[in-house]
């Protein structure tokens, strides 16, 4: 029979990474947290909670923590409702149904690399192709990226795209499971449409809403590619969240402020967890797990 | 009529879902003129293969394609072989603080990579692992184990009965050999569903390789794209002819293997 030291051994290598690239970093990124940072990016003197004090202090970081809300929002909502209409609208319409939802999972084959780099095409304020489509219906040049105004919202917009494949796919998965039974039943009950969808389809998939506003929301305060790509957290800093802040101060353009950076990282696990304690604690009570 | 407004809706929405996909294939084949058209140009007027031949001479997207796959090849088989290996240990080994270790490994996903990403670029770094070939490891090893593949190949593993193990034991079966003779077979869906989950993220992954990586010979594909956007941007023909190739293996996964994707992604969403 075997002993208890056998699981260790199976165990080992998993724990071994994760000792090595999970806890150990982040007792370091607390650590380097509570102290400045040397020309090197070394840990220089201890400075206790300075360097939070500093982060809150500033009106730059507290627009950084704006921006960050704002961005979660905006690329969050309206990816989860959208593909929630189309997935309603496809239970709807049968044929064809599997060519659409192939269609709309399409987005999730792209990278977030690849998908910018497409959207700051359609984005150039010249040739870009969304100008030169609204030019067509008379609408003067609109600057996507560059006006302060819109740089979060078109930023967002490409978020919600990107992420639109991923939620379709999510949600289908969960009409696909809702027993026949149940929808036949309450057909028979005169219920249709808009009211099936209200009483029946949207409640059975909860579990599947759920899911993706928690999973969606980490995803978005962690976002980083799309905006380095498309904004470079500009103009203005209009596009500067949490990540692309701790980017900045640690790695972009010499900066090496490793202390600085790594309060703001410390802020940012605090932040997810948040999220997802009050996720779990408001919106978990409203779920039908079957 | 209910039918057809039904349709109308689909096709209006699939427009703007589709034309970005749309927008990098015929834009990778159109010339200059076409792209930069007003009114703009919607279907290519000419086809202009030599956008991908440039791309590739301009960046070397080849070399990079290459060392995408590495990367993401061996982060797959690596997690997938840690996740079996630790999901086993879970599911069938008698363990002590079974639920503490549980919990240890599932704190793993509560931590953002963003959060820890400056000591681990210092410390990979500080190995020397941003030179040269080395920096293929550096851009693998935090990546070669996880929580997320570990738990469901742990729910994969529950389903089979323990007397199946019993069984197995009988017949003078040990550990090691039930697991890769047995097991692994019986579970092999959900090992796949694991695997295209792993190899997508690996395989997108940005910010990592974008500070890691010093020496161009081992960029990643991603990064890649985005320099071609930087260096190009006069022609976005082999801009989008180089994003028309990275996506390539991604797309193949997304219009064949979905079932996989799905099998993957709502592992979680079902209690």
């Amino acid at each position: 029979m075997a002993g208890y030291g056998l699981s260790w051994a199976y165990l080992l290598p998993s724990l071994a990474v994760f000792a090595l690239f999970v806890f150990w970093p982040l007792g370091r990124s607390i650590y380097l947290s509570l102290h400045g940072s040397d020309i090197f990016g070394g840990a220089g003197r201890f400075v206790g909670l300075d360097n939070y004090a500093e982060l809150f202090t500033e009106p730059r970081f507290l627009k950084v923590l704006g921006t960050t809300a704002l961005f979660t929002l905006f690329s969050v909502v309206p990816a989860i409702l959208g593909a929630l209409a189309l997935v309603l609208l496809l239970e709807a319409q049968i044929r064809g149904a599997k060519v659409f939802r192939t269609i709309f999972a399409m987005p999730f084959a792209f990278s977030v690399a690849t998908a910018s780099v497409v959207f700051s095409i359609i984005y150039n304020p010249a040739i870009g192709i969304a100008n030169g489509l609204l030019g067509q219906l008379g609408v003067d040049r609109v600057h996507w990226l560059t006006s302060p105004d819109l740089a979060l919202l078109s930023v967002s917009a490409t978020t919600v795209w990107m992420n639109l494949g991923y939620n379709v796919l999510v949600l289908s998965a969960g009409v696909g499971a809702i027993p026949q039974e149940v929808t036949e039943a309450a057909r028979l009950d005169g219920a249709s449409g808009l009211r099936l969808a209200g009483r029946i389809t949207v409640p059975l998939l909860s579990p599947q809403l759920f899911f993706l506003v928690v999973v969606s929301t980490i995803h978005a305060l962690q976002s980083f590619g799309q905006i380095h790509i498309l904004t470079k957290g500009g103009p203005d800093e209009a596009t500067t969240t949490l990540v692309y802040s701790i980017y900045e101060n640690a790695f972009a353009y010499g900066s090496a402020d490793f202390g600085l950076a790594s309060a703001q990282a410390i802020v940012l696990m605090v932040v997810v967890l948040a999220m997802t304690a009050i996720q779990f604690g408001v919106l978990e009570r409203k779920v039908h797990y079957r | 009529m209910r039918r057809a407004l039904l349709w109308a809706v689909l096709v209006l929405a699939a427009v703007p879902v589709l034309f970005p996909l749309y927008y990098a294939l015929a834009g990778g084949v159109m010339g200059a003129r076409d792209l930069t058209a007003y009114p703009p140009a919607l279907v290519p007027t000419g086809l202009h293969l030599d956008n991908y031949a440039q791309a590739l001479r301009s960046v070397p997207l080849g070399r990079e394609y290459l060392n995408s796959a590495l990367q993401s090849g061996i982060i797959t088989l690596f997690q997938i072989v840690t996740s079996i290996l630790a999901a086993y240990a879970f599911a069938f080994l008698p363990m002590r603080a079974r639920a503490v270790v549980f919990g240890l490994f599932l704190s793993t996903l509560m931590v953002p990579w963003e959060a820890i990403i400056i000591p681990n670029y210092l410390a990979i770094s500080s190995l020397g692992l941003t030179k040269g070939p080395l920096t293929y490891l550096g851009l693998v090893l935090p990546f070669l184990a996880s929580a997320f593949g570990t738990f469901l190949l742990r729910q994969a593993f529950l389903q089979f009965p323990s007397e199946l193990r019993d069984a197995a034991v009988v017949d003078g079966c040990g550990h090691l050999r039930f697991l890769w003779r047995i097991l692994v077979p019986l579970a092999r869906p959900s090992i796949a569903a694991v695997g295209v989950y792993v190899f997508l993220s690996a395989w997108n992954q940005y910010f990592w390789p974008l500070i890691l990586v010093r020496d161009p010979q081992y960029q990643t594909l991603q990064i890649g794209v985005t320099q071609l956007n930087d260096v190009e941007a006069a022609d976005p023909g082999l801009i989008l002819a180089g994003v028309s190739m990275a996506l390539l293996p991604t797309l193949f996964i997304v219009i064949f293997g979905q079932r996989f994707i799905v099998r993957g992604l709502t592992a979680g969403a079902v209690k």
